[in-house]
């Protein structure tokens, strides 16, 4: 009677609204200049130098501002795009006279900031004496390219400009292609500076004063931002995307399925399994890249019992289900750190430990270590990377209950987890690290090193290793140079307070008319070299 | 008694849904009572190489993203899903229904200050404030039960101040201060079992709705703990699944889910129509 | 005057719940002042934030600033987002809104015939399809119907569009008046956007509405079977008025004044049901918001969010007991 009517008539009203949203024009094919990518996740800050940025945050920065110098492009295995970290390119310097014990760099002069200011060595000063000098991140990432004091950075004249060196160091030239190093355009920004604020962090955060090839049309944080083509860049090749929309949709599943219905161009923080389904079926274009200089672990603290113990660590190194973790939590998209040769011979990094799955010889050495009947302990691990951290930890517990050791998982929410593991009070846990600078002293000084920086979360402290790091570090005879890194990858892997288990992929996920993609070693989206076919 | 019973079996043969909904609670209740016997595998064995295999002969609702049989794993959770909802349903009970039913009959400052502290629980977002609560205090078991038992007080405080309040003066409980029964007696042996059976029908309802707490919880990653298996915490992870097409990840669970939730509900209106007095005619 | 009155009551509730929020987010697992200090922070520049933002003060201490700050409207900054929370709440807070009310729309559009129905026909097949259809909406949970219909709508079907939030990426938001979308679109003559802004509301408004059927029509049948088998029904049908007339006109009339306190619990029920449905489609209000910020431990928002949350509460139920007072005369009456 009346509900059946009542009810058709609202049946009808639905199907209406979905025909006519159906009936639509497709917009999202009809722009060919236009880019939408989608994360999970957007930036918390547009500058890069600011109070906990994120990385979408460093992304936005790389985009929109420019920085001195830049790498180069190769070629990887599979014949992707892959920044060379043996070349040193031009950007905002066009060429540079590396001296003994300072360089100078000669600016372009054609080099104009967003809103028309031109681009002088004044600002490159503020925007270096700023980054050495707010504290945070980017201090200790100048720091680690021996940029430290702001009397380094001299403006000789508009468009000349020299760095003067502590010490001579071959990680600085390296060091100012990271997006941490970014010139600022100083006049726009000190209009916005105040007493309390003299480096105008408040206003920066939400604004951009870049001269990069791409401005911000509109940032709606948490939600979208919206970029547009900078025309007049000078830095480089005009970029041939004219208008890069980018979204936040928190949901991997949605991601996955808006990509592969065509409507989003590119997204890159998509799990393994959809990677590698997406991969397989061909319909887009999947380009897994290594990451350099990284690895994902599991550190035992060795200052809580019975992680103290050498041969406890290594039983545990002997009982991780490593292929099953391979399978079941990483999808193959990752390399193998484990399985490898008895003794170490080269200087690569990360290389694979000897270790294998071998659950008697791991409760052989459980024995020999005066426990044989196991122990009990906690597995922490971050939540923001659950997708491939859970499954992984998961196995792991079971694995180690089968040698007598009961294992709690411990999920650790992403914001906490900085703190957590910084407290250095976790006894056994899952992380990731990857360093911006690809050399195997530079991961070994800030994971091994006694200087016990955060994330040594070993808390490892082994004098003998330190010196091989520091003669490492400024070591100028190549052949010295390998016997030292060799020497404490080797001590590493028999002291093993941590156990490397993968060395990750970057996925990235993209419809077939992208082209020009270029893995870069931030893992963020460079747009500058994409197009649409 | 056998006259509730042959009203009660009048209205369940007039009303086959709820007759099955009580069927349903009766076959949860095995479950969980029988646990992890009735489960053909070990429901914390992982297997890789048969991981996100479709429902089949040997795994009946199939095997999740490790290989573990789902089914062994539903079954596994029936204990722990309906511990979790019984023990929190009852606390929430026990504390809201003597609460309120001292707030109903003796009025004053003592129906004050339970209705203040009733109405500052209720100003919250309820599901938030259990998210609040699991957050501060940690993600385990004891945690979830104390957070959904809190959100669910007020409706047990409420309903029992009201029932209580218009009992007070009512012929029985006149009849019962006469005959010189303390107030306390009077409370708990005259009033609290005349408004039993309107209070069981709320905790039928209470019970459904804890459970898709826990669910809830779960999927915002605050639920009980990898790799324990729960209702919620299996449609969460399988959430992620479905657009792959491995449907039964998420569906199965989902499914007993529902159908827990759906039988107390459904068992909550069956007790309201044998209770309601005005059936009766 | 009852407004007034009620306003004072609701006063020590809103200090309650001020109080437990403060103790709630204090509460929470993680350090600001390590997150604010960043990756290389040594324990002595810890230290020197934490005294910078306060968190080194005794609780009262911190609890006293909180109010300060409080009364100058201040709700802090977000540490995910890096924007003042009262901005932020403001500025999604019609989001949420224009959701919840679609979907009261939708839930009571049907809800209410279905009950009514199912009250002129005790016991029959009706009423039965209607207690299970509603009992089976709600004891789905909220995000698991949500992915379903997204799964089904968007991804098998593709009737629905992306769920990528409150519009598609190339359209963009009409001239703000009311924040709500519908209504500034069509205040705005642009009825392009507005079946675009519809077409995004409709998955996520039916996740909602199917959740909170059951309450809703289960109430209205109940209150419809108390009214229809009252004393003055009886009177009008024995007078010889038309069926239709009875129902609609006297029956449902007075069984509304139950209908409305459900309207009442359910939408209160909504704010917290809100934040699952959030999240699967990618809605920017303030459920996604709060729950961001609350497995981020980032306690400013959260703050803000169940603050805001508990003062729409109050709101709520004052315009809920004026309505009633205009609806039943014998409330107005008894003030």
């Amino acid at each position: 009677m009346r509900r059946r009517d009542f009810l058709k008539r609202t049946a009808a009203a639905a199907a209406g609204t979905f025909a006519a949203a159906h009936v639509l024009p497709a917009r999202a094919q009809a722009h060919k200049d236009t880019l939408l990518t989608l994360s999970e996740g957007g930036p918390n800050n547009l500058d890069v130098m600011g109070v906990g940025t994120n990385r979408p945050g460093y992304e936005a920065s790389w985009n929109t501002y420019d920085r001195l110098v830049t790498y180069g492009v190769k070629k990887d295995a599979d014949g992707n795009d892959h920044y060379d970290s043996a070349k040193i390119a031009p950007e905002l310097a066009e060429s540079w006279d590396l001296g003994d014990m300072s360089v100078t760099f000669k600016l372009r002069k054609d080099a104009k900031f967003h809103d028309g200011t031109p681009v002088t060595a004044k600002d490159v000063k503020w925007s270096f004496d700023r980054a050495v000098t707010v504290g945070g991140a980017p201090t200790f990432q100048m720091a680690a390219g021996s940029m430290q004091k702001p009397e380094q950075f001299v403006a000789v004249d508009d468009y000349t400009f020299r760095i003067d060196f502590l010490r001579k160091d071959k990680l600085t030239l390296p060091d100012l292609t990271v997006p941490s190093a970014a010139v600022i355009n100083s006049e726009l920004a000190k209009k916005h500076a105040t007493d309390k604020d003299p480096w105008a962090m408040d206003w920066l955060k939400n604004n951009e004063a870049g001269g990069g090839a791409f401005k911000i049309e509109k940032w709606t944080p948490g939600q979208e931002l919206i970029y547009q083509r900078f025309d007049e860049w000078k830095s480089g090749p005009v970029p041939k995307i004219q208008r890069v929309i980018w979204r936040i949709v928190p949901s991997a599943g949605n991601r996955r399925a808006l990509l592969e219905r065509g409507d989003a161009d590119i997204s890159v923080d998509l799990p393994p399994k959809d990677v590698a389904e997406m991969a397989n079926d061909k319909k887009l274009t999947v380009v897994g890249s290594l990451i350099e200089s990284a690895l994902i672990y599991l550190s035992m603290n060795v200052k809580i019992p019975p992680f103290d113990k050498v041969k406890v660590r290594q039983a545990v190194a002997y009982a991780i289900p490593y292929q099953k973790i391979m399978d079941a939590a990483m999808f193959g998209r990752g390399k193998p750190m484990f399985g490898g040769p008895s003794e170490v011979t080269t200087t690569d990094w990360p290389q694979p430990t000897p270790y294998v799955t071998d659950l008697a010889k791991a409760k052989q050495l459980l024995a020999e270590a005066g426990l044989p009947g196991g122990f009990e302990t906690t597995l922490s691990f971050d939540l923001g990377y659950a997708v491939t951290q859970e499954p992984l930890c998961i196995l792991v517990q079971e694995s180690l209950s089968q040698i007598g050791i009961t294992v709690t998982l411990n999920k650790v929410p992403g914001a906490n987890w900085r703190a957590e593991f910084s407290k250095k009070t976790l006894p056994l846990l899952a992380n990731v690290f990857g360093a911006w600078l690809d050399y195997p002293e530079y991961f070994f000084y800030w994971n091994y090193h006694g200087q016990n920086s955060l994330f040594n979360d070993m808390s490892y402290q082994n004098p003998a290793m330190d010196k091989l790091i520091d003669a490492a570090r400024f070591e100028t005879d190549p052949k010295k140079y390998d016997e030292e890194v060799e020497g404490f990858i080797t001590t590493a892997f028999a002291d093993v307070p941590r156990i490397p288990l993968f060395q990750p992929w970057l996925d990235v996920a993209m419809q077939k008319n992208v082209t020009g993609y270029r893995y870069w070693f931030h893992r963020q989206l460079d747009y500058r070299q994409l197009a649409k076919t | 008694m056998t006259a509730t019973l042959r009203h009660a079996r009048y209205v369940l043969s007039e009303n086959p849904v709820t007759a099955f909904a009580f069927a349903l609670f009766f076959l949860l209740a095995l479950c969980a009572a029988l646990g992890p016997a009735l489960a053909p595998f070990d429901p914390l064995a992982s297997d890789t190489a048969e991981a996100l295999t479709g429902p089949s002969a040997v795994h009946w609702f199939g095997t999740d993203q490790l290989g573990r049989d789902i089914f062994s794993r539903i079954v596994v959770a029936t204990r722990l899903d309906l511990g979790i909802a019984v023990t929190s349903v009852a606390l929430a009970f026990g504390i809201g229904t003597l609460l309120g039913l001292a707030a109903g009959y003796c009025g004053g400052w003592i129906d004050r200050i339970v209705g203040r502290a009733v109405d500052t629980i209720m100003a919250f977002p309820l599901f938030v404030l259990a998210m609040g609560i699991v957050a501060a205090l940690g993600n385990n078991v004891a945690n979830i039960v104390y957070a959904t038992a809190i959100i669910n007080l007020p409706i047990y405080a409420r309903l029992s101040r009201s029932e209580a309040n218009v009992r007070r003066n009512a012929g029985f409980v006149e009849a019962a201060r006469l005959c010189g029964n303390g107030e306390a007696r009077i409370v708990l042996a005259q009033l609290l079992p005349n408004i039993m059976p309107l209070m069981m029908v709320q905790v039928s309802l209470t019970l459904g709705y804890a459970i898709l707490n826990a669910a809830g919880l779960s999927f915002i990653g605050l639920g009980v703990r990898p790799p324990t298996a729960e209702w919620g915490i299996m449609v969460a992870e399988g959430a992620s699944f479905i657009v792959s097409g491995e449907w039964w990840v998420a569906f199965f669970p989902g499914i007993v889910l529902m159908s827990a939730v759906f039988c107390f509900n459904l068992m909550g209106d069956g007790l309201r129509d044998i209770v309601d007095p005005l059936r009766r005619t | 005057m009852i407004v007034l009155r009620r306003l004072a009551t609701a006063l020590p509730v809103i200090a309650g719940v001020i109080v437990v929020t403060f103790l709630l987010t204090r509460a929470l697992p993680g350090d600001p002042a390590v997150y604010f200090a960043g990756p290389a922070a040594t324990e002595q520049a810890i230290e020197e934030i934490r005294h910078r933002l306060g968190f080194d003060r005794t609780l009262p201490v911190q609890f006293f600033d909180y109010l300060q700050r409080l009364a100058h409207g201040d709700l802090g900054t977000s540490l995910t987002t890096g924007q003042p929370v009262t901005t932020e709440l403001l500025t999604r807070l019609p989001a949420s809104a224009e959701l919840m009310l679609l979907a009261l729309f939708l839930s009571v559009a049907i809800a209410v015939p279905l009950g009514i129905a199912a009250a002129m026909r005790p016991g029959s097949p009706v009423d039965h399809a209607c207690r299970i259809i509603t009992t089976a909406g709600v004891s789905l949970p909220t995000f698991f119907t949500g992915l379903l219909l997204v799964y089904v709508f968007y991804y098998l079907l593709g009737v629905a569009p992306a769920p990528l939030g409150r519009l598609d990426v190339f359209d963009s938001a009409p001239p703000q008046h009311s924040g709500f979308y519908l209504i500034d679109s069509l205040l705005a003559g642009d009825f392009e956007t507005f079946r675009a802004a519809l077409a995004q509301l409709v998955l996520p408004a039916a996740t909602m509405a199917i959740f909170t059927l059951a309450p809703l029509a289960r109430i209205t049948r109940a209150a419809m079977l108390g009214a229809l088998g009252s004393e003055f029904i009886r009177t009008a049908r024995a007078s010889g008025l038309a069926r239709h007339r009875v129902v609609f006109v006297y029956a449902f009339r007075n069984a509304v004044l139950p209908v409305i306190t459900t309207l009442g619990m359910v939408f209160s029920f909504m704010l917290g049901a809100n934040v699952l449905v959030e999240k699967v489609f990618a809605w920017p209000g303030l459920g996604s918001y709060a729950v961001e910020a609350l497995i981020a431990s980032d306690y400013a928002p959260v703050q803000g969010f169940v603050l805001m949350m508990a003062l729409l509460y109050v709101l709520l139920n004052l315009v809920i007991d004026l309505v009633y007072g205009l609806v039943d005369p014998r409330v107005r009456l008894e003030a």
